[in-house]
């Protein structure tokens, strides 16, 4: 007997990937959209636990893991891009970053 | 209801005020604040569950690490002071609208699934080892060593190309 019924988790990280997606979406700060990234990838990580409790198999928790992994090297290039832009550029606001727009 | 299932909404309540605090919030430094609880709460909601090892590292690399990285940008780039007030645009509208509907049909499907799909838990040895570090371990090292082997490439990829990126001159 599961102590939390499996729609309920998975409704939890829904609500958090659409967090973070509005995040990505709405907000203009490079950093702010970076964490928006990492509450999408955390959605995904609860997901994967959600259906691993469910079914008994611990391969999800070793999906989770490698998840957390590639979110660390995600975070640490990404936030490399962020320093070298703002060196350049003098701003991490994604409006006034448009030399790669048409 | 059981103290499990009590606590799993208590968290999952503050995990969602935390979360909406980090896309609300004015300055970077309140948001990364706030994502800091959200990994916090997040762990509490794994380690009910029954995922203790994922639970540990939630907190080791994400509360942790990653966080440490978010706030060292943040101080180096010296973002303290807030924004101005966001202007609303058709993009920005369309966009919220899009992730507001795209989670209203995922909770939507979500909810069609057996709430106790498999009754695999009333094997009791089993619920117990299950998601501790020894069976997470076991399989980690077994199973896919090949993938784990090259998760620690990846990461030595990363610092390489992070220096690389991040420096002004090598």
């Amino acid at each position: 007997m599961l102590p939390v019924p499996l729609p309920h988790t998975l409704a939890l990280a829904a609500v958090l990937f659409c967090l973070g997606m509005v995040g990505v979406m709405v907000r203009r700060n490079a950093l702010v959209v970076f964490m928006c990234v990492e509450l999408m990838l955390n959605a995904a990580n609860l997901t994967f636990l959600a259906f691993a409790q469910a079914h008994g198999d611990t391969t999800g928790h070793v999906s989770a893991f490698f998840v957390i992994a590639v979110a660390a090297a995600e975070a640490s290039v990404g936030l490399a891009i962020v320093i070298a832009v703002f060196r350049s550029r003098g701003t991490v606001n994604l409006e006034e970053l448009k030399t790669m727009k048409h | 209801m059981s103290a499990e299932a009590l606590l799993f909404y208590v968290f999952a309540l503050c995990t969602v005020v935390s979360a909406g605090a980090v896309v609300l919030a004015r300055g970077p430094m309140t948001s990364a604040m706030s994502l800091v609880a959200t990994f916090f709460f997040l762990a509490g909601v794994y380690a009910l569950l029954w995922a203790h090892t994922i639970a540990v590292l939630q907190v080791l690399v994400y509360a942790g690490a990653i966080m440490v990285l978010f706030l060292f940008v943040i101080m180096l780039l010296s973002m303290t002071e807030p924004e101005p007030a966001m202007k609303l645009n058709v993009a920005r509208v369309v966009g919220a609208l899009s992730a507001v509907g795209l989670g209203a049909a995922l909770i939507a499907s979500f909810w069609k699934l057996p709430t106790q799909p498999m009754g695999w838990a009333e094997d009791s040895a089993r619920a117990a080892a299950f998601g501790t570090l020894k069976t997470v371990g076991e399989i980690i090292y077994t199973r896919y060593l090949l993938p784990f082997e090259s998760v620690s490439l990846l990461l030595l990829a990363a610092i390489v190309g992070a220096v690389v990126v991040a420096k002004p001159r090598i």
